[in-house]
């Protein structure tokens, strides 16, 4: 089984391996007189204010955990996917059983507006 | 001598691959042009055709600017993520039938693992991590901005993504792609019976790929470059290099799923040899990929940005429940028929 895994190994150590020979060989072969001002980052040309790590929107994190709620539920639909035709009616209802619970949930988050970008 | 195989097989993939998409980006520039009434670029070589070549000269001898305030390791690894990430999903798309060459029985796929699917979607969730850390390891706003939306995006659409696939697991019953493809022999393709799931998939992974009704990681008008606004030379390269592998592997995978893969319905008719049967099939599919690398392309020079409220209220309050309604549609219409 494990075995099946190592061309994937390969083909990372090859992918890898070409990015860091391109991004190499730019620092060898450009041109390196670094400044002050070439070095300072991009603020559409004006001095940088503050550090950009500061706290941003709350809805990014909202998103991040709706997400993994979500994604948990639809790899609990895999293992159901692919023996589907065994499990017949029973499991279609049960999955549905399963999907209308979900629902509401998610009906709730989109109520209470946490789905809401403006 | 199955190992020797193998690295042969990768080394051709990535090389067909690497050149593939080099010519996409010639490609997306004549076609763009081309669409917008220019003449795009065609002085280097016959009607432009080594321009990917001097492309990557040029970038190569740029200088690298690293700024000062970034974080230099993370700042180095994330376009290795995202190179590596984009040039690794490829591994388990079957791009043909058996053939046997020079007395070797080879299977047309790099690594035939059973996760299957699943291997795919957890590389598009570590594809994420690169652009991330690009945006947050330069320290500096427009990279920040447009790591944060990008990381929203990809996580909202990879959920619509992994449910629309589910209808055809289901009807499968196997994660691995080569059975998928199997099911799809003649004019079985699964755009015909899962139609709603391909349009989920679609528009997911025209998201995923960060395609531009999508593109709002890299918004111009707004973020400047959005995530690699920071990098130069070679390293934006990659970045660049990255974001068309994806287009590319998105294409296959499309194909691979909903278009029949390697499949060629009339092959059999032809009455060739078994040799010359999988090199057309090989030679269909990719001339499938090209065809969707060219809708991709259109598309983009067709449909404005969206906002991103927008995007995301179709990512969860429309796509979402499409593709869920859709499994239970699928389920039903195979029990009952």
């Amino acid at each position: 089984m494990l075995v099946d895994y190592i061309p994937i190994g390969i083909m990372i150590v090859f992918g890898v391996a070409f990015g860091v020979f391109m991004s190499k060989a730019s620092e060898w072969l450009g041109p390196k007189n670094p400044n002050d001002v070439k070095q300072s980052i991009y603020e559409s040309g004006m001095e940088p204010v503050r550090s950009a790590r500061e706290r941003m929107s709350i809805k990014y994190y909202m998103v991040a955990m709706l997400f993994i709620i979500f994604d948990i539920e639809v790899v609990f639909l895999y293992p159901w996917a692919v023996n589907f035709k065994q499990l017949g009616m029973f499991g279609l209802i049960e999955m549905f059983i399963f999907i209308v619970i979900l629902m509401l949930g998610f009906v709730y988050v989109w109520k209470k507006g946490a789905l809401k970008w403006d | 001598m199955e190992l020797l195989i193998t690295v042969i097989k990768i080394v051709a993939v990535m090389g067909v691959m690497l050149g593939c998409v080099a010519y996409v980006v010639l490609l997306e520039r004549r076609l763009s042009a081309a669409i917008q009434n220019r003449i795009g670029p065609n002085r280097v070589g016959w009607q432009g055709l080594l321009q990917p070549i001097a492309d990557v000269v040029k970038l190569i001898m740029k200088e690298d600017i690293v700024p000062t305030k970034a974080n230099r390791f993370l700042h180095d690894l994330a376009p290795l993520i995202s190179i590596g990430v984009a040039m690794t999903t490829f591994a388990i798309i079957p791009f043909g039938n058996r053939i046997s060459l020079f007395g070797y029985d080879i299977k047309l796929q790099i690594a035939d693992v059973n996760i299957g699917i699943l291997y795919i979607l957890a590389l598009t969730s570590l594809g994420v991590y690169g652009l991330t850390l690009s945006g947050w390891s330069s320290n500096s706003k427009y990279p920040l901005l447009g790591c944060i939306r990008s990381s929203a995006q990809m996580i909202s659409y990879e959920l619509s993504m992994g449910v629309s696939i589910i209808g055809i697991i289901m009807m499968t019953e196997s994660l691995k792609l080569d059975k998928i493809v199997e099911m799809q022999a003649g004019w079985h393709w699964n755009i015909i019976l899962q139609p709603i799931g391909f349009i989920t998939f679609l528009v997911a992974s025209f998201a995923e790929t960060n395609r531009l009704p999508f593109d709002l990681p890299e918004a111009e008008p707004e973020l400047v470059a959005g995530f690699h606004t920071e990098y130069s030379g070679m390293k934006f390269g990659l970045f660049y290099l990255a974001e068309y592998s994806n287009m590319f592997v998105a294409s296959a995978l499309i194909t691979t799923l909903y278009l029949g893969g390697w499949q060629v319905p009339f092959v059999h008719s032809l009455g060739l040899s078994d040799f010359w049967i999988s090199i057309v099939q090989v030679f269909g599919f990719f001339v499938k990929i090209v065809l969707m690398v060219a809708f991709f392309i259109i598309i983009r020079w067709t449909i404005p940005r969206f906002r991103y409220d927008q995007l995301m209220n179709l990512g969860w309050k429309f796509m979402l429940p499409i593709a869920i309604l859709n499994v239970l549609i699928t389920g039903l219409v195979i029990l009952l028929i």
